[in-house]
């Protein structure tokens, strides 16, 4: 596909909140990003027009109950059907803060087994509360997802978070089993870690809100659905960075770039 | 009720008729108190002359409107009626200082001031930068959080209500003591900690949830605010001017949008213009409003896209005397009447009275003015954001406000008499009271001061209450309030808010609470200095100031009479600077069992800076580079930090040296503009040694400075006044060794003083006037003491 042809579908309700800036991150790139409110998408009925769609951040519904659960739920009873073709088509689908609490909420990620009835996961409420911080990441993606073909291994990236329900957990009685499913599908993709690249292994604030095994970012088994707490659309240019003052160079983009990129050049690979 | 004043009419719904027509002083007096309308004698008398005009009885909607349109909230009786203040005769404290010095000033890049919702400067190509600062101190007094997060709201309405996009929030906020003894605290008045914690989760709550970034603020704790607790909420936004739509006319139709109305936020701006009692969390409870973000959210998006398609005539926020405020201003303002069918306003709940829903204050409502043919489309627009809008009448063009309920006309009244309430002349002076300079001598660790200082709830790090607030979100934030990895305190917040510009937004605020005690002339002239140098620090210029005052009770002479002094102290400093005011707002009756507030002025500062690439930050950059203070240091420690550590209040509060101030900021900018300055920082509470002290642990160096190189006055002769005076107008400045002979050339005829250089050592050092070091301490131990004790506390 040509990167003009490339077409972003950014959907929002209301409490959706970084869809502003999530476009900008993909017409930076030369891709044409349309945000599209639900109402919109159900009497249309056009999903199938877009070659991949975001979740973007913000407080679907007020994130009452549990963070995203509502707005997933109410995605999966209007839009069910149009949401399981667009997966099985292996169009990618991105969930950023909010938008990853929606996909764990909707079964759609860590989906081990396929798109799961109940939640296979959770993320729960921080330790120690909602934080906004810049925080560090490590990739792990042994090259499965498709969001992060451009990261190579091990590389930390820089990303800021704000979150107050990011708490990465499996339940307690499968936590081992999940992970080495995890580890086993090449699923994990960002864990928390120091600027050095040490794991945070727990320790606040590298790892800010107390998740399971520093998870920051995972994808699905086909590595097409992908989901992390951090913002990379708020890492994307030099100025959003904290210390750019006291750089004295500084590359144009930072971090968060790498996200939209891979999977731009992915749907640029894709016939 | 009393039979014979209250007479129930025969309606479905509840309404009554009040007999005014014969009633006497004190009859009168007694329906002012059971309808809880805030009234006093002189106006109800006005109110009951017009009846006697019209020769018949008021309803409880009519009076109920006249008393919140009159409310010292609503028409800020203090600031606009006539002052005898000491033989001199003030028209209007805002018209003879605040908005006189916009005027003197006179700049072109004001577009709006002083008229709309919020104040509009211009800012780039098309586009013009909204801002608005509101107060909500009663509310958030009686219930925090919900105060807190409604006030928020509210002043994000207000953006709304300029038709602009919002793009960041401030947040100003004073405590008592966190430490307050519970056995002190009289019955009714909340624990400063509750408070703290409300509030601050209050404002995180709104803010975070609308999208909206918090990008700047500032917290101060005095036992004034024990009581008293303050509450400053502030909004940004984004306009195209072009799409600045203000031209209703009889026809068009009103459409109330958003919420629904309900029972809460009744009587709101009568509770605003009254003392908190120990009733008051009973009485008022209902006063405060009850927040719902994502019903704002929703609101926002589907009126900014009304704008951009020009669908609507006018549009006002429902904040302060909620409808009736709102439709009568809109009339007022386009010279219109307006007919309103209450039984329109989608409500909460059933069986509310007319007057009830006309003056609530249930939160995230709208007010438009629609052309009838564009009615459709606009609910459409509505529709498609799940928001619920509902025509509820229309502008005419005879100058009457009529209000019916289920056909019944319930209320009739003159716009031109509404708006018209009776001229008051308050008489005041003001003596200013004696204070005595302590005399104590010279401690002989001045190490142990600085970590004392630091750790002052006023100084240490406000990261614990930061970081709960999103200062990212959408992705504009180029100077965050807590700056790098060390979490430093940058003086202001700069926004890019642009895409296709490298123009930024730079919001700072100054607030000197302490000064206040002393003497408010300078108090006020402290805070307009402090706000735009901390603007000016990191870049900033072609700077708009707004005022927040919180004041007591202005009915007592002695505190209007401050409240003269600090007004006359704005008028001087801004015109000096040639910083206009562009909006503003009062809240007056802070007073409780405990006493009045700390008279506290909060100045609003909104800057702009040609490229964000030039903006600076406080940190320390490099080792080997030299240090300069510009600005003069004087013996002005009343009120400072330093003093409230030894347990004294002082006397000499630091002056605005008006002549020169203008010309060291200007070469400040121009230093800036040129490239050389790689940190600047202001100097405020707790002197040049805390402002030392935080640029080294931001940036990870040391410096070693001498104090005898300090710019000062003769008599300044002693090193703990010269390390922690608080005077004005000063900045610490890095500079490259390469770039010193061009500083000091731009700095030339100012003062200004190479104190020393940086070091990579991460030692903090001090040379006496004796030569001899008189303060040393480990960077990193500096830092961690400043950040950890606030967090420590709550």
């Amino acid at each position: 596909m040509k990167r003009v042809d490339i077409k972003i579908c950014i959907l929002r309700v209301g409490g959706t909140n970084c869809d502003a800036e999530t476009k900008r991150s993909f017409e930076e790139l030369g891709a044409k990003a349309d945000i599209v409110h639900v109402n919109e998408l159900v009497k249309r009925r056009n999903l199938a027009e877009y070659s991949a769609l975001v979740f973007p951040g913000g407080f679907s519904y007020g994130d009452y109950v549990r963070a995203g659960a509502i707005w997933a739920k109410w995605i999966l009873a209007r839009l069910g059907k149009e949401l399981e073709a667009f997966v099985d088509d292996g169009r990618p689908i991105l969930g950023i803060c909010n938008g990853f609490q929606v996909l764990v909420e909707a079964g759609l990620l860590p989906a081990f087994n396929g798109i799961s009835q109940q939640p296979e996961a959770a993320l729960a409420s921080n330790v120690r509360g909602y934080g906004c911080r810049w925080i560090s990441l490590k990739h792990e993606n042994m090259g499965k997802c498709i969001f992060t073909q451009k990261v190579p291994k091990g590389k930390v990236l820089r990303m800021p978070i704000a979150h107050g329900e990011g708490r990465f957990v499996f339940p307690k009685e499968k936590e081992k089993e999940f992970l080495k499913k995890l580890y086993d599908n090449d699923q994990l993709v960002f864990r928390y870690c120091t600027g050095d690249g040490e794991y945070a292994e727990g320790r606040f604030p590298e790892n800010p809100n107390g998740s399971f095994h520093d998870i920051a970012g995972i994808c699905n088994p086909e590595g097409t659905v992908f989901g992390l707490m951090p913002h990379p659309e708020r890492a994307f240019y030099w100025w959003q960075q904290p210390d750019w003052t006291s750089k004295t160079r500084m590359p144009e983009y930072c971090d968060g770039k790498l996200v939209f990129e891979s999977l731009i050049d992915y749907l640029e690979r894709k016939s | 009720m009393t039979q014979s004043l209250f007479i129930r009419r025969k309606t479905l719904f509840p309404l009554y008729e009040i007999n005014l027509l014969g009633a006497e002083d004190k009859q009168l007096l007694e329906v002012s108190r059971e309808l809880g309308v805030g009234l006093n004698l002189g106006e109800m008398k006005k109110v009951q002359d017009y009846f006697q005009r019209k020769e018949r009885n008021p309803t409880d909607v009519e009076l109920q409107t006249i008393g919140q349109t009159w409310s010292e909230h609503c028409f800020h009786k203090t600031f606009k009626d006539k002052i005898q203040f000491d033989g001199k005769k003030i028209d209007s404290l805002l018209k003879t200082y605040i908005a006189k010095a916009t005027e003197k000033v006179n700049p072109k890049w004001c577009f709006s001031v002083f008229e709309d919702n919020a104040g509009i400067v211009s800012f780039d190509k098309d586009y013009g930068v909204a801002i608005k600062v509101e107060t909500h101190n009663h509310p958030s007094a009686v219930e925090p959080f919900g105060g807190a997060a409604t006030g928020t709201g509210g002043v994000i309405r207000d953006i709304l209500g300029v038709w602009a996009d919002p793009i960041a929030c401030t947040d100003i906020l004073g405590f008592g003591p966190l430490d307050f003894d519970y056995k002190k605290l009289p019955a009714g008045v909340k624990h400063p900690k509750y408070v703290y914690r409300g509030v601050v989760a209050g404002i995180g709550s709104y803010g975070n949830n609308m999208g909206i970034p918090t990008v700047n603020g500032a917290v101060c704790f005095d036992e004034s605010y024990v009581g008293n607790v303050v509450v400053y909420c502030g909004c940004v936004g984004l306009l195209p001017l072009s799409k600045f739509r203000k031209n209703a006319k009889a026809g068009d139709i009103i459409v109330v949008a958003g919420g629904r109305t309900g029972l809460d936020g009744i009587h709101g701006v009568t509770f605003a213009s009254a003392e908190l009692t120990e009733k008051s969390e009973a009485v008022s409870r209902p006063a405060v409003q009850i927040a719902n973000p994502i019903e704002e959210e929703k609101l926002k998006r589907a009126i900014i896209e009304i704008r951009d398609s020009e669908l609507a005539s006018a549009i006002t926020d429902l904040g302060g005397g909620g409808l009736s405020s709102a439709v009568g201003e809109t009339a007022k303002k386009f010279g219109c009447g307006a007919e309103v069918e209450l039984d329109k306003v989608p409500l909460k709940h059933s069986g509310m009275a007319p007057w009830e829903i006309y003056v609530s204050e249930s939160q995230e409502r709208m007010l438009l003015t629609v052309p009838k043919e564009n009615l459709e489309k606009v609910l459409e627009v509505f529709e498609k954001e799940d928001v619920e809008a509902t025509p509820i009448g229309r502008l005419t063009t005879d100058g009457v406000l009529i209000l019916r309920y289920e056909r019944v006309k319930v209320a009739e009244l003159d716009i031109s008499f509404l708006f018209k309430p009776p001229h008051t002349v308050r008489i005041t002076k003001y003596e200013s009271p004696e204070f005595e300079e302590p005399s104590f001598p010279e401690p002989s660790d001045l190490s142990e001061i600085l970590r004392r200082l630091l750790s002052s709830p006023n100084i240490a790090s406000k990261e614990s209450i930061v970081r709960t607030y999103d200062h990212e979100v959408k992705g504009n934030t180029v100077i965050k309030p807590l700056q790098g990895v060390h979490a430093g305190p940058n003086d202001a917040a700069v926004l890019k808010p642009l895409s296709d510009s490298w123009k930024g937004i730079v919001l700072s605020c100054g607030i000197n609470p302490c000064y206040g005690k002393i003497d408010p002339y300078w108090m006020a002239a402290s805070a307009i200095d402090e706000a735009v140098r901390n603007n000016v620090a990191v870049g900033g210029r072609r700077i708009a100031l707004l005022d927040n005052f919180t004041w007591g009770n202005p009915e007592k002479p002695e505190r209007l009479g401050s409240l003269v002094k600090a007004c006359e102290a704005c008028y001087d400093v801004a015109t000096a600077l040639g910083t206009p005011f562009i909006s503003g707002k009062d809240s007056l009756y802070n007073e409780s069992p405990l006493g009045p507030v700390t008279p506290t002025l909060l100045i609003s500062a909104l800057g702009i800076v040609p490229d964000i690439r030039l903006a600076v930050s406080m940190e320390t950059k490099a080792s080997g580079d030299i240090i300069y203070l510009v600005g003069e240091t004087f013996k002005e420690l009343g009120g400072s930090e330093y003093y409230r550590l030894r347990g004294v209040l002082g006397k000499t509060v630091p002056k605005v040296r008006v002549a020169q101030v203008r010309s060291v900021f200007k070469a400040v900018t121009a230093a800036i503009d040129s490239g050389l300055v790689k940190a600047c920082h202001d100097l405020s509470e707790g002197g040049l040694a805390v402002a030392a002290a935080e640029m080294c642990f931001a940036g990870g160096y040391g410096m070693k400075l001498d104090l005898r190189k300090v710019p000062r006055e003769v008599f300044l002769d002693r090193d703990d006044y010269i390390l922690f005076s608080e005077s004005n107008s000063r900045f610490l400045v890095e500079i490259s060794k390469r770039g010193s002979a061009e500083f000091e050339n731009l700095m030339k005829g100012k003062p200004f003083a190479a104190l020393g250089k940086t070091t990579r050592d991460k030692r903090l050092r001090f040379l006496g006037l004796k030569g001899k070091t008189v303060l040393e301490d480990s960077v990193d131990e500096l830092g961690s003491t400043w950040r950890k004790a606030l967090s420590s506390e709550v």
